[in-house]
């Protein structure tokens, strides 16, 4: 479920396209990455990490490079590069 | 501008001559809070701390005063707070700080007596297991006691180097009748005096492990910004500086920080003695009853009795084995302190022999007739 | 998705890494706050040894220990004047306190007031999750009226402090305040205050869903929802109006900015006015 489409800060980032990259060994699976992301690439994997918990997984590779889910994870578990 | 050391004779009271002996022994930050007796101190230092390239503020409380001496020793310089008391109290809590994160700093309490707000302006000395005691958990910590305004600027400067030395709190144990009594002060040349600062380490900065002990116990202590990146915590640590729940580096962390201190008693422990060697009566003292005990020894060998003196200039650590040692062949002890026998519990603890005290709940001074009497009675 | 050859997270040279996993549970919003904190360093350029950081007690308080850069961990409510102690003692670092709104508000009210009355020229982060984290979710000074804590089972008798309004009233030069959510213009805003010259402040709203959400029926997602949709951001806010209510609208954004003779520029322009 939804209910947001514009991302927090869309008037300050230029889109261009990234790379998302996953530690998922790192991630406690609390999925603001994933409810945040303002393309929606990210979706709970169904497979678990070494800490049980379920890490996000890139599901269209349609990555902003916008950095806000590295801004964002609590856990240092994921971040963009630019492609 | 006036020099840090200011060589000469000076009339000055036991307060001012402490904030001199801070700022000639290197002291550069003072955070402080005004109370009576201890007030001088922080008045007289914050006009001279400019002098000398330091600061000075007035904190909020006595427990900022103390946390903010602690913070500016991480800087890489020596710092002081004095106090009395009730702000004596509030402090406890960062003295455990200072002690488990090893921070070097100097703690004068200018004592009055109490319970609480007590006698503001009369001198006790009554804090001196508080001072021993007063954080919670086990530790070991060095405390002074002197006996005059001159000591109060010589033994200022020992502390300072004690707790460079040792990177422990060191408390300057003094009272109201020393702090506000003026004497003939003498601050010799600079050269003269001799300061000491804490270890620091070397080699590479990857592989430094904060709390590893040199040959001493102590460990060599960075300063903020000298790229070493410490992490100095409250909680229990290992060797990194790092928190660490368990019980083994409980046991560990405690055992060193005891050991740096009672391993090394002969380094940090000073007593000073009068008329001992023959004596069977052994008079133990400190601070300003010192002064009255000395009377006493005299007035007794008028008498034909023989005391002597042990004064204690450290009263922590405490000289255990002089007390043993010397229990052997006496008759018995007498403490003479402004309390109702703080020292006199643990002469007695060491001595197992008859030991008393001359002593009162605080307010003035202990009369010589006081120790005279309990000499004539009791022996 | 490509794969980074190192794995190497941005943030990770000023992390200390063999510490990691830190200690903030699943959700909790700390360790996103400490991410926007350490993003804002980066931002600045200012060398990472010119840079302090102090915590007091508590689940934020815990930052210190994760930043891999001079750091302190003291004691609860004391971070404000072991910092100002650093501050003091060496004008040229930048130090920035790290803690909860527990340590800052309560025990430690008294020291917030009086360094923002001197404009101390310090950043003080406040992680604010409405309770005591770290102790299990006892009733805060910052805990909303009403609401459940495990010291006011049935709701919370008493009236909040308004953050910004107290920093405001106590001489604060630098006011903002953020949700964890709005991680970029928090990023922003850290680094605008780093660079701020006095006392900053930066008040951040973050979930605890372990000792509060889960007792205000409240999941994670559901506050940061809140933080989506029931806040407003309105720099230039009227201080006095910033009580945190989301039925009307939680007002965030950059509330003071005001260019002040810090402490140690008063305290060198009166003791050594010869001095440049
Ligand atoms: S934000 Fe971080 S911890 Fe949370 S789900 Fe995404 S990767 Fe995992
Ligand atoms: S950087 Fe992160 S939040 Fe931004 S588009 Fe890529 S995956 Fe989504
Ligand atoms: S108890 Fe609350 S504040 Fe503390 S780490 Fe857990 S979620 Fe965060």
């Amino acid at each position: 479920m939804k209910y947001w489409r514009v991302p927090l800060d869309s008037h300050e980032v230029q889109v261009t396209r990234g790379h998302v990259h996953i530690i998922a060994d790192r991630c406690k699976g609390c999925g603001y990455c994933i409810a945040y992301c303002p393309r929606e690439i990210l979706e709970f994997s169904k497979a678990f990490n070494a800490k049980g918990y379920h890490p996000p997984v890139v599901k269209k590779d349609d990555c902003l490079n916008c950095h806000y889910c590295e801004l964002l994870c609590p856990e240092f578990a994921i971040f963009s590069i630019e492609r | 501008m006036k020099p840090a050391v200011l060589t000469g004779e000076h009339f000055i009271n036991g307060d001012v001559a402490c904030a001199e002996g801070a700022i000639a022994a290197g002291c550069r930050f003072f955070g402080g809070y005004p109370i009576t007796p201890a007030t001088e101190v922080a008045e007289h230092i914050s006009e001279r701390l400019p002098d000398v390239g330091g600061t000075f503020i007035q904190m909020e409380d006595e427990i900022a005063a103390m946390t903010s001496i602690l913070g500016a020793a991480w800087t890489g310089i020596k710092t002081m707070t004095a106090t009395s008391g009730p702000g004596f109290s509030l402090m406890m809590e960062t003295v455990g700080l200072a002690v488990v994160t090893e921070t070097p700093c100097v703690v004068v309490n200018v004592q009055r007596a109490g319970p609480s707000t007590g006698l503001p302006t009369q001198g006790a000395q009554a804090d001196m297991m508080q001072v021993r005691w007063g954080s919670h958990g086990d530790y070991e910590i060095i405390a002074i006691a002197p006996s005059s305004p001159q000591e109060m600027f010589d033994l200022t400067i020992i502390a300072f180097n004690l707790s460079e030395k040792y990177r422990t709190p060191v408390f300057i144990m003094s009272d109201e009748i020393v702090g506000h009594m003026s004497e003939k002060v003498v601050i010799p040349d600079a050269r003269k005096i001799k300061t000491v600062s804490r270890p620091k380490p070397t080699g590479r900065k990857d592989k430094f492990r904060l709390y590893k002990p040199g040959p001493d116990g102590v460990a060599p202590m960075p300063s903020i910004g000298e790229g070493y990146n410490v992490h100095v915590t409250g909680l229990t640590h290992d060797e990194k500086g790092y928190p660490v729940m368990s019980v083994d580096t409980q046991k560990e962390m405690i055992a060193r920080l005891l050991g740096k201190i009672r391993n090394n008693l002969d380094d940090i422990i000073m007593t000073q003695e009068y008329m001992l060697e023959d004596a069977d009566i052994v008079i133990v003292s400190y601070g300003v009853s010192a002064r009255t005990a000395y009377t006493a020894v005299e007035e007794a060998r008028n008498m034909g009795i023989k005391a002597g003196l042990l004064r204690l200039i450290t009263v922590w650590p405490f000289p255990e084995q002089k007390i043993r040692e010397l229990a052997k062949r006496v008759k018995g002890f007498v403490t003479v302190e402004i309390n109702m026998g703080q020292i006199c519990r643990e002469v007695q603890r060491c001595a197992g022999i008859p030991t008393y005290l001359a002593g009162h709940a605080g307010g003035a001074i202990i009369p010589p007739d006081d120790v005279l009497n309990i000499l004539k009675e009791r022996f | 998705m490509t794969e980074n050859p190192q794995n190497v997270h941005p943030l990770e040279d000023l992390v200390r890494m063999d510490r990691i996993p830190h200690i903030w549970c699943p959700g909790c919003g700390t360790g996103s706050v400490f991410a926007s904190c350490l993003t804002a360093m980066k931002q600045t350029g200012i060398p990472y040894n010119q840079f302090a950081m102090v915590s007091g007690i508590g689940c934020s308080g815990r930052g210190a220990g994760y930043i891999n850069i001079d750091s302190f961990h003291t004691t609860h409510g004391r971070a404000i004047p072991f910092a100002t102690g650093i501050k003091m003692a060496s004008p040229d670092l930048n130090v920035i306190v790290f803690s909860g709104d527990g340590d800052l508000f309560a025990i430690g009210g008294n020291h917030f007031i009086h360094a923002a009355r001197r404009n101390m020229d310090i950043t003080v982060i406040c992680v604010n999750n409405l309770t005591y984290g770290m102790t299990g979710g006892q009733v805060a000074a910052t805990t909303p009226h009403l609401a459940k804590s495990s010291t006011t089972t049935v709701g919370n008798p008493e009236t909040p402090f308004s953050l910004p309004f107290l920093a405001y009233a106590s001489g604060a030069t630098y006011i903002a305040r953020w949700t964890m959510l709005h991680a970029r213009d928090l990023a922003d805003s850290i680094e605008e205050a780093l660079v701020h010259k006095g006392f900053s402040f930066i008040e951040v709203l973050s979930p605890c869903p372990v000792n509060f959400g889960r007792r205000n029926k409240e999941k994670p997602l559901d506050t940061l929802k809140k933080y989506y949709e029931n806040t407003i951001v309105r720099n230039g806010a009227n201080p006095a109006e910033l009580d945190i209510d989301y039925k009307k609208g939680v007002i965030l954004g950059k509330f003071a900015d005001i260019d002040k003779p810090t402490h140690d520029e008063k305290y060198k322009k009166m003791y050594w006015p010869d001095e440049k």
